[in-house]
């Protein structure tokens, strides 16, 4: 194994964990100021999206193929949850009282 | 730092240019949600960008593990990924939509603009509070009988 290639592998991983970490904390950003209720669902989405990427780049630097069924359940379960924050935002509309979900 | 297989030099590189491009097209999609200025074209960013990063990353997972267990627990996640996320989106895009969330000012058509339920929101917070106007606009979602 020759070192360029060991040196590719190794920092490329970093790289990649570096734009992930960075990229979540966008989202992040967008969850909190993001002026209605779907902009936060979908940097929520996104938040969720972004972890299963990280558990995927975690398998690879850790070795442990079990990071691999974590990402697996984290997008069944970031699925479910917006499916549900969809249908709650459809359903408040039809509603005449709309309960405080907003903080500002 | 760490030895992703040793002897196998052309998986390290390939795993490695699959995790690079997979990173920069989540950093893409991060980039997109908190910038562009719509909810809409937000949607185009985290959906499609979010989606392809993702499916990169776990392709590359599937490069690096090399054997037929982890590599087909890889695929399988890519591919319910890549059904889930439309669907998701679609859902998210039509409940924004109809709960009269404001589309960007240089949006140039809204085919359903005179049938939205609610007007924008004049405190530019888009959430659908109750508006007493909004009882004359037709409704295209049938009530919830709760």
């Amino acid at each position: 194994m020759t070192s360029l290639t060991h040196l590719i592998s190794s920092w490329s991983v970093v790289i990649a964990i570096t734009l992930i970490v960075v990229a979540m904390v966008l989202a992040f950003i967008r969850l909190v100021i993001g002026p209605s209720l779907p902009d936060r669902i979908v940097a929520l989405d996104l938040i969720t999206y972004l972890a299963v990427a990280f558990m995927g780049v975690f398998a690879v630097l850790s070795g442990h193929s079990a990071f691999l069924d974590v990402a697996i359940a984290l997008a069944l379960l970031g699925f479910l949850a917006t499916v549900a924050f969809a249908r709650y935002v459809e359903r408040s509309r039809a509603r005449t009282s709309i309960s405080e979900d907003r903080d500002d | 730092m760490i030895d992703l297989l040793g002897e196998q030099p052309v998986t390290d590189v390939l795993t490695a240019l699959l995790l690079l491009a997979g990173a920069a097209f989540t950093f893409i999609a991060g980039l997109g949600v908190l910038r562009l200025p719509d909810i809409m074209i937000r949607m185009h960013a985290s959906t499609k960008a979010g989606t392809l990063g993702t499916g990169l990353i776990l392709l590359a997972v599937a490069v690096s593990y090399g054997s037929l267990s982890e590599a087909s627990r890889a695929i399988a996640a890519i591919i319910f990924l890549l059904i889930t996320a439309p669907v998701a989106a679609h859902m998210i895009g039509r409940a924004a939509y109809r709960s009269g969330v404001p589309l960007w000012d240089r949006t140039v058509i809204d085919e359903f603009k005179d049938r939205r339920p609610l007007p924008p929101p004049e405190d530019g917070t888009g959430v659908h509070l109750p508006d007493p106007s909004a009882a004359k606009t037709p409704d295209p979602v049938p009530k919830s009988p709760s």
